[in-house]
């Protein structure tokens, strides 16, 4: 059955190639029925060997495919664990749904095929990415995903601003990227190969800890990039330029979530570098946090949700950084359902308000938008960390075996905290903003409800995201067992003690509910709070910190190049050149008389030239 | 069956057929040249396909010695480190060759001169004799320049002297250098003078000569490469030549040099090559930083694509000087999908300048809307060349960069970097010319690709496509000639290649299964 897995792969492969090469024969909308098809097979096939992991019945395997560039030892090899199975199943589950909503979301769009064949191409790299059994198979899932992403993101080209933020998506990544790069170069000189099998059973006897840290510290690298950490998160928010349903599956639900999974895969090189551990978990502390607040201030949904996101794969990263691997791909799967959500339904209400997303402009879309609105209203109590929905469980179990580090951990405990609150704030305020009180559509918006295509998917996510959390609970680990064999090389913390955990879970709820009321208050009346200058402008901004990198990188840089190309070329190295084709000819003017032609001339010179080196080699050389 | 003879022959007497078509049928000499130069490649393929895999020496070898006494004759053969530059370059030239539909002027003179420059190009990866692998060298010159000179644009006059001038004086040192081998290895096995490849691999030299050797070796070929600070020819003569001139360029003849550093810079001094490699490695990874730099900046979107290949190329030397397996090959490699990658560029760029007759940047926006094949084509080759994994750019650079590091830590590490660099002046360059608005209605009116532009594109793609998923086949083929050329050098210097790779202690744990098939080497 395992053996079959990379159908898993060539299904959406098959499906990208159809809908970009054909897709304008297939057209609207049979091209993105057959995408959805051909992921929800994708999903069906995964489901047995799943369900195999689940009951015992199967064993994590390797599945070898073909030698693909042999000097370095990179198999094409699939490796099957519970790891890459959730991933797997979170990838093609929500990765269908998304396909399903956006037959309707992407009707009557000129390249509507070529949407699903993006799709597609995402679900087959992001496939790759969280199957692969060696490093070198996994860098090619990560840079297709930043391939599509790229694609995905500057879709609507035309428009400038779309363009661009695909472009800088792309880039930023790649930044991060080369740590990635240079990291697998370490590990080959350390190892002599890239596979995960040799490499975790052999690095604590081949690695010291500098070159743990060393390595570790550089997949980080990678890791902020795709999973927008500071100092690279910049692309997150851009990257809202894109179709709303691409939004939802690969800058909140998947792609993203990408770093978060390739450091889990390698907790055991993580285990050995305690000092990256720290580093990691203060960025992604710190990321949620900033994030957090950057969100309180938007005004855009989709910006809202964006910044929503950063904050929490900083939650996640944090949760790698503390050693709870197992808590951070609970808070992976968790977020992937009640984002996708929130973002779907977002989007729907985007669709149905003709694309407006200003905050500021919706208000009351409750009753004309009642299935958006109550599936929505599951999203905004999930990530707000309202008992028993899933984000509750997930959040809380991070900030707990944070909470369980002790001493100088506790501050960044209470950084979590502090997000959690600020969570709780923005979300009730763009739930409050778009769903409740009085109307404040601008003219001739006429908002409806969605087909059901859009409102399908959304009721199954809605469902996922009230009970999933129930999975992993401080009094049932079914989710974190399910989980053991992927995590069997590195050493666990004991559980929390019951009653400390609930005291926690109780505060942390608290915490959440305050949040909730106050934003509540603040916002659920006719006259909406004024929100400008100072403090909202800037956060409006994301803190001006595009601007910084632009005037301390980007335009140094560019002045650093324009300066090679228009000045150390043309006149440095050419000036040279120059010179001595000017002194040559100068000193060939004599024999000028005797010839014509300046290739003739310079030919002479250079025949002449070559019998005295001869003669010099041999000469200095001692030949004779 | 003298194979390789055959193999050089046929492009001159494709040549001489053209030459004797009638004059008052211009219509044939497309076609029938476009013929001719499918022969070779047959050729070519029945070459590849009778290759020995796995036999590191030289094959198809053919020894005809012309002059005893100054050791001079035919000698040609293919080995693991030839046998794909051969294959490019009869694969290139009749893709060339189909892309210069739109060449009108002097029809006939422009094919012959494609056929002539085949056979020569040909001749420098075949040659196991050094005079004759200079003639080649040399008979190269001449019809790219005149192709520059002749079909060039506006400022072609200025760039196609500089290529002469440039290359000429590399060649002065080259020349210089392999008659004073050549007497020094007649010398030791009696005779005036030997130019036999074979027999100069045993001469014993003095450190000053090896020196002095290596260095005029290395100053003609890092003029062909072309090594930073040598390149500045190259991004004139790539702007003004003519599409196929610059495919060709950028897809084979840059390669002589490279392979010319491989073959017998470091086959041939191989103690000066452990001793200073280092620095023309440096060189290398200084091209790879400074090429993708000014690239990011440049205006006219062919020169762009010529600074790409100074960064690019800079990568194949870093690979050959860092002497290991991994990055040997990964260099030999990446000869081969540069000539794909910036095959495309180039062919994709005269595509759309035989539409506009205009190169910068700035005279395009919002392509992608009246030419999406063709933006779709462009963005493809884009991401091939920045070594998006799955396509081969990334195989050659991944490799290079992995065995580099065994070798020259620091310079790999700064190596990388080219990555980010690549993306930014491809991806750039794409936005400015292909999203947004239309703002030059010029543009509206454009046709995107006909079924022969595409054609003459698409084996491109699918080999760019094949060698990224499946390099092993080729792979194999370079393999054991590398590694004859790294115990050569561990045999006569006291270079080893760097250890790598872990303990053989395992912690004793249960991980998954990690059953594989044996899976040896050779499927072909």
């Amino acid at each position: 059955m395992t053996d079959l897995l990379w159908i898993l792969i060539a299904l959406p492969l098959t499906g990208a190639f159809i809908n970009i090469v054909f897709g304008k024969r297939i057209g609207e909308p049979l091209a993105g029925w057959l995408g959805f098809v051909l992921v929800g097979s994708a999903w069906a096939i995964a489901v047995v060997p799943t369900l195999g992991l689940l009951t015992g019945s199967g064993t994590p395997e390797t599945i070898y495919l073909f030698s693909w560039i042999p000097v370095v030892g990179a198999d094409a090899a699939i490796l099957w664990d519970p790891l890459s199975a959730l991933l797997t199943m979170i990838v093609t589950g929500v990765g269908a749904l998304i396909h399903l909503y956006s037959i309707g979301y992407m009707h009557g769009d000129e390249r509507f095929a070529r949407f699903f064949g993006y799709l597609n191409l995402f679900i087959a790299s992001m496939l790759i990415l969280v199957l692969a059994s060696n490093y070198a198979v996994m860098f090619i899932g990560w840079e297709l995903v930043g391939l599509s992403s790229y694609l995905l993101i500057s879709f609507w080209f035309k428009k400038p601003s779309a363009a661009a933020a695909g472009k800088k998506a792309f880039i930023v990544n790649r930044i991060g990227d080369w740590g990635f790069l240079v990291a697998l170069m370490i590990i080959f000189a350390s190892f002599g190969t890239f596979d995960f099998g040799v490499i975790f059973t052999t690095a604590p006897v081949v690695l010291t800890t500098g070159a743990a840290t060393a390595i570790t510290l550089l997949l980080f690298l990678g890791a902020t990039g795709k999973s927008a950490q500071i100092p690279l998160y910049i692309w997150l928010p851009d990257a809202m330029e894109g179709p709303t349903p691409v939004s939802a599956l690969i800058h909140a639900a998947t792609m993203v979530t990408a770093g978060v999974f390739m450091m889990a895969r390698s907790a055991v090189l993580f285990e050995l570098a305690p000092i990256s551990g720290v580093t990691i978990a203060v960025i992604g502390g710190a990321t949620a946090l900033l994030a957090a607040v950057i969100a309180v201030t938007q005004m855009d949904i989709k910006k809202v949700l964006a910044y929503s996101t950063i904050s929490q794969l900083g939650y996640m990263v944090m949760g790698v950084g503390v050693g709870a691997y197992s808590a951070g791909v609970f808070h992976l799967s968790t977020h992937a359902f009640f984002k996708a959500l929130l973002f779907l339904g977002a989007g729907s209400v985007i669709h149905g308000m003709a694309d407006e997303q200003d905050m500021r402009k919706m208000g009351g879309l409750r009753k004309a938008m009642p299935v958006t609105f109550v599936t929505m209203t599951v999203g905004w109590l999930a990530i707000s960390g309202i008992f028993p929905f899933s984000g509750f469980w997930s959040k809380d179990e991070i900030l707990a075996a944070t909470f369980q580090r002790g001493g100088p951990w506790l501050i960044l405990w209470a950084v979590g905290i502090l997000a959690a609150l600020l969570t709780a704030f923005y979300m009730t305020r763009l739930y409050v903003l778009t769903f409740l009180g009085k109307p404040r559509w601008a003219e001739g918006t006429e908002p409806h409800e969605s087909p059901w295509t859009m409102t399908l998917p959304l009721a199954v996510l809605a469902v996922a995201a009230v009970i999933f959390g129930v999975f992993n609970t401080p009094a049932r680990l079914a989710f974190e067992h399910f989980l053991e064999p992927s995590f069997a090389l590195i050493s666990h913390a004991e559980p929390l003690d019951l009653p400390l955990a609930a005291v926690l879970a109780l505060f942390a709820l608290v915490v959440a509910i305050g949040g909730i009321a106050w934003s509540w208050f603040r916002y659920n009346r006719d006259e909406l709070p004024v929100e400008e200058g100072g403090f909202w402008q800037r956060g409006l901004n994301g803190f001006a910190v595009d601007d910084l990198y632009g005037r301390v990188i980007v335009e140094p840089g560019k002045k650093v190049c324009e300066w090679f190309a228009d000045s150390v070329d043309p006149k440095g190295i050419d000036g040279v050149s120059h010179g001595i084709a000017q002194g040559v000819r100068t000193a060939g003017d004599g024999l000028k008389t005797l010839q014509s032609g300046q290739v003739r001339s310079y030919a002479g010179g250079i025949a002449i030239g070559a019998v005295v080196l001869i003669l010099a080699v041999l000469a200095l050389g001692g030949g004779f | 069956m003298p194979v390789l003879t055959i193999l050089l022959v046929l492009p001159i007497v494709g040549a001489l057929v053209v030459a004797v078509l009638p004059k008052r049928r211009p219509e044939l000499i497309y076609p029938i040249s476009l013929v001719v130069s499918i022969l070779p490649l047959a050729v070519a393929g029945y070459i590849l396909w009778n290759f020995t895999v796995g036999d590191a020496s030289f094959q198809f070898t053919e020894d005809i010695s012309f002059n005893e006494t100054i050791g001079f004759g035919w000698r040609v053969a293919v080995d693991g480190v030839s046998l794909f530059m051969v294959v490019l370059t009869a694969l290139l030239f009749p893709i060339a060759i189909a892309a210069s539909h739109a060449v009108t002027d002097r029809l006939k003179t422009y094919m012959i001169l494609m056929l002539v420059l085949e056979t020569g190009v040909l001749g420098v990866f075949l040659s196991l004799d050094l005079l004759l692998f200079f003639a080649f060298f040399e008979i190269v010159l001449i019809p790219m320049y005149m192709l520059i000179a002749m079909w060039g644009s506006e400022n072609r006059a200025y760039a196609s002297m500089k290529f002469v001038l440039f290359t000429a004086a590399g060649s002065a040192f080259l020349f210089a250098s392999i008659i004073a081998l050549g007497l020094l290895a007649g010398e030791q096995i009696g005779t005036l003078a030997s130019f036999d490849f074979r027999t100069m691999l045993d001469v014993e030299l003095t450190r000053t000569t090896q020196i002095l050797l290596f260095s005029g070796f290395a100053i003609a070929f890092a003029i062909k490469v072309p090594l930073f600070p040598f390149h500045t020819w190259l991004p004139d003569a790539h702007t003004e030549a003519p599409t196929a001139g610059s495919v060709l360029l950028a897809g084979v003849l840059l390669k002589m040099g490279t392979y010319g550093l491989l073959r017998f810079n470091v086959t041939l001094f191989p103690e000066i090559t452990v001793d200073f490699g280092f620095w023309l490695a440096l060189l290398g990874v200084v091209g790879i930083v400074y090429g993708a730099a000014v690239a990011i900046v440049q205006p006219d979107i062919k020169r762009l694509v010529a600074y790409s290949s100074v960064s690019h190329m800079g990568f194949i030397v870093l690979g050959i000087f860092a002497l290991t397996s991994q990055a040997l090959q990964g260099s030999i490699f990446q000869m081969i999908s540069h000539g794909l990658t910036t095959g495309a560029l180039f062919l994709l760029i005269g595509m759309v300048y035989d539409r506009t007759h205009t190169r910068k940047i700035a005279d395009y926006g919002g392509l992608a809307k009246v030419m999406p094949v063709f933006a779709g084509l462009f963005l493809f080759s884009a991401f091939a060349s920045a070594g998006l994994p799955g396509l081969s750019g990334f195989v050659g650079e991944f490799t290079i960069l992995i065995g580099s590091y065994l070798t020259f830590p620091t310079l790999a590490i700064i190596s990388a970097s080219g990555v980010i660099l690549a993306a930014i002046y491809l991806l750039w360059a794409y936005e400015r010319v292909f999203t947004g608005p239309i703002t030059n209605s010029k543009l509206e009116a454009l046709k995107d690709l006909n079924v022969r532009e595409i054609a003459i594109l698409l084996p491109l793609v699918i080999l760019i496509i094949g060698l990224g998923v499946y390099p092993k086949p080729v792979m194999d083929r370079i393999e054991p000639s590398v590694n004859l050329m790294l115990d050569r050098i561990e045999a006569v210097t006291d270079y080893q290649v760097p250890e790598f790779g872990g303990s053989d202690d395992t912690v004793d744990i249960e991980y998954g299964e990690i059953e594989y098939e044996e899976h040896e080497g050779g499927d072909g």
